[in-house]
């Protein structure tokens, strides 16, 4: 972990959406107000100078329309991505409830994307397109808080090249990290927890 | 004076009678007799709003002459009819212009000229339909939650495809005859440029002599493109057309000369028409009836025919 040193940062998407456009609004619908609140999340990142896991707090969010969703949620996650990513942050969703479910799942499989949430009623959980086996592989990190790959290999009973790859998945869809010293992989729940 | 005659009962299915006489562009003033209306839903006052603006497009505002029965006058009162008229009519009859009942109506008409309007329409429609929706028509509240969805995503289209304004409006009936339960109704209405003007630009070289109102429909809707290269665009639309499908309900968008529809097995409409009377703009309606057991998973709904024909729509079929 010597080159990712997490700094906890909390967002609170609807004071985010107060502070970003003029009028209060309470619901997230529109693009220009995905636009807006994405606009202000990388700002709040770029100010930080430093990695970060950021954790994207929808539990006073009632309506989140998919436009909104779109530009706030799956064009963030994908501007993270890139090479040419603005600043090292990794995303967590939190108080995500049925009513967001759909939408965001909708939007994140329109980019391919996946993104950690945490759901009323089940927990922390992966949400969008990633495969069984990258979904086992991340909650068997997410269970043991840190593993090399040949120990997530062994929990699965699952061969190392398969292992492999899915945690280089996981490790493209920043759903995880890995420390440079040791080669262990972390789900972002870990960091989230040491935060 | 160029007499358009309004039909009894105002609706989806009666709108093209109305717009039939516009055919032509005659030059002269138009009278809209609607003294015989009996019935009115949300399509068919938002319908005559825009045959209205039409009918005085370049020339002197048409005359409306009102419905004489005094439930549907309250009605068109109660939805907030005659603010949107005064500016488009020159309005005759109807003495009694009073909402002599208690307001039950889901959304007003509403005219949508910005984004500002689409936050205004989710914000007073929310905890509206909520209610409606889960006590009146059995809806599960999460479900619930996606009617201000829908509301928004199709209040959006106006803003960002139609480069002119529209209207939406909204409100629950009890179809005891036509399918034993209660539905909500949603109708959006704009006279822009449709979807084929919309389109054109990005998909119309692909189709060649094909494009048409319909192929730009059929686009948009089974294929979800949209005249932005975004990827994320078009998707409002598609998952509309799942959410309705889920639901069992209803949803058809009318633009230029053709009609697009996913048709539930209760109701009897062509899943394409094509031309018909030329109208500008899209007219979109979204019948929802009210849940009678769960929901069934699969998009496009059990039983539905798709204007796609299959449930992927993926092979498009047409009628004419």
């Amino acid at each position: 972990m010597s080159a990712l040193r997490p700094v906890p940062l909390r967002i609170d998407l609807s004071a985010l959406v107060r502070r970003s456009v003029a009028t209060l609004y309470s619901h997230l619908v529109t693009r220009p107000t995905g636009q807006a609140l994405r606009v202000g999340i990388e700002s709040q990142i770029c100010e930080l100078g430093a990695p970060c896991l950021s954790v994207l707090d929808f539990s006073q969010v009632v309506v989140l329309d998919y436009s909104c969703a779109d530009e706030a949620i799956a064009k963030l996650l994908a501007r993270f991505q890139r090479d040419d990513r603005p600043a090292e942050a990794y995303f967590v969703a939190r108080g995500v409830g049925s009513r967001h479910r759909e939408t965001i799942e909708a939007v994140l499989a329109r980019y391919g994307l996946a993104l950690v949430a945490e759901l009323d009623d089940v927990g922390f959980t992966l949400l969008g397109g990633l495969s069984p086996l990258e979904r086992s592989a991340w909650c068997a990190l997410d269970a043991v808080e840190a593993a090399v790959a040949s120990e997530v290999a062994e929990r699965l009973g699952q061969k190392q090249d398969a292992i492999d790859q899915a945690l280089a998945r996981l490790l493209a869809q920043r759903v995880a990290v890995q420390a440079d010293a040791s080669r262990r992989y972390y789900a972002l729940t870990s960091l989230l927890r040491a935060g | 004076m160029k007499l358009i005659p309004v039909p009894a009962s105002l609706e989806e299915r009666s709108f093209d009678q109305m717009v039939q006489p516009l055919d032509g562009g005659a030059e002269e003033r138009a009278l809209l007799d609607a003294r015989r209306v009996r019935w009115v839903d949300p399509y068919g006052m938002l319908g005559l709003l825009a045959v209205g603006t039409v009918a005085g497009a370049d020339r002197e505002r048409p005359l409306l002459q009102l419905p004489e029965s005094p439930d549907v006058l309250s009605y068109l009162t109660r939805m907030g009819f005659f603010e949107q008229a005064a500016g488009i009519f020159e309005l005759h009859g109807g003495a009694k212009r009073t909402a002599d009942a208690p307001s039950d109506v889901l959304l007003e008409i509403t005219p949508i000229r910005s984004h500002g309007d689409v936050h205004d329409v989710v914000d007073r429609v929310n905890e509206r339909a909520l209610a409606i929706l889960t006590r009146q028509l059995g809806y599960p509240l999460q479900e619930a939650f996606q009617f201000s969805v829908i509301l928004s995503e199709l209040c959006q289209n106006i803003v960002e495809h139609a480069d002119a304004p529209g209207w939406v409006a909204t409100q629950t009936y009890n179809w005891a005859r036509r399918l034993g339960r209660k539905v909500a109704v949603i109708a959006v209405m704009d006279l822009g440029i449709g979807f084929k003007r919309s389109l054109a630009s990005m998909h119309a070289a692909r189709f060649g002599d094909r494009w048409s109102d319909a192929t730009a429909l059929e686009a948009a809707l089974i294929h979800g493109l949209t005249r932005f290269h975004d990827p994320g665009r078009g998707q409002g639309i598609q998952q509309i057309r799942k959410l309705v499908g889920r639901w069992g309900g209803k949803l058809s968008i009318r633009s230029g000369t053709a009609r697009i529809a996913d048709v539930p097995s209760w109701d009897d409409a062509p899943p394409l028409e094509q031309q018909l009377p030329p109208f500008p703009g899209a007219q979109i309606g979204i019948v929802l009836p009210a849940r009678t057991q769960p929901a069934a998973a699969p998009a496009g709904g059990a039983g539905a025919r798709s204007a796609g024909g299959q449930k992927d729509g993926s092979s498009p079929r047409r009628r004419r």
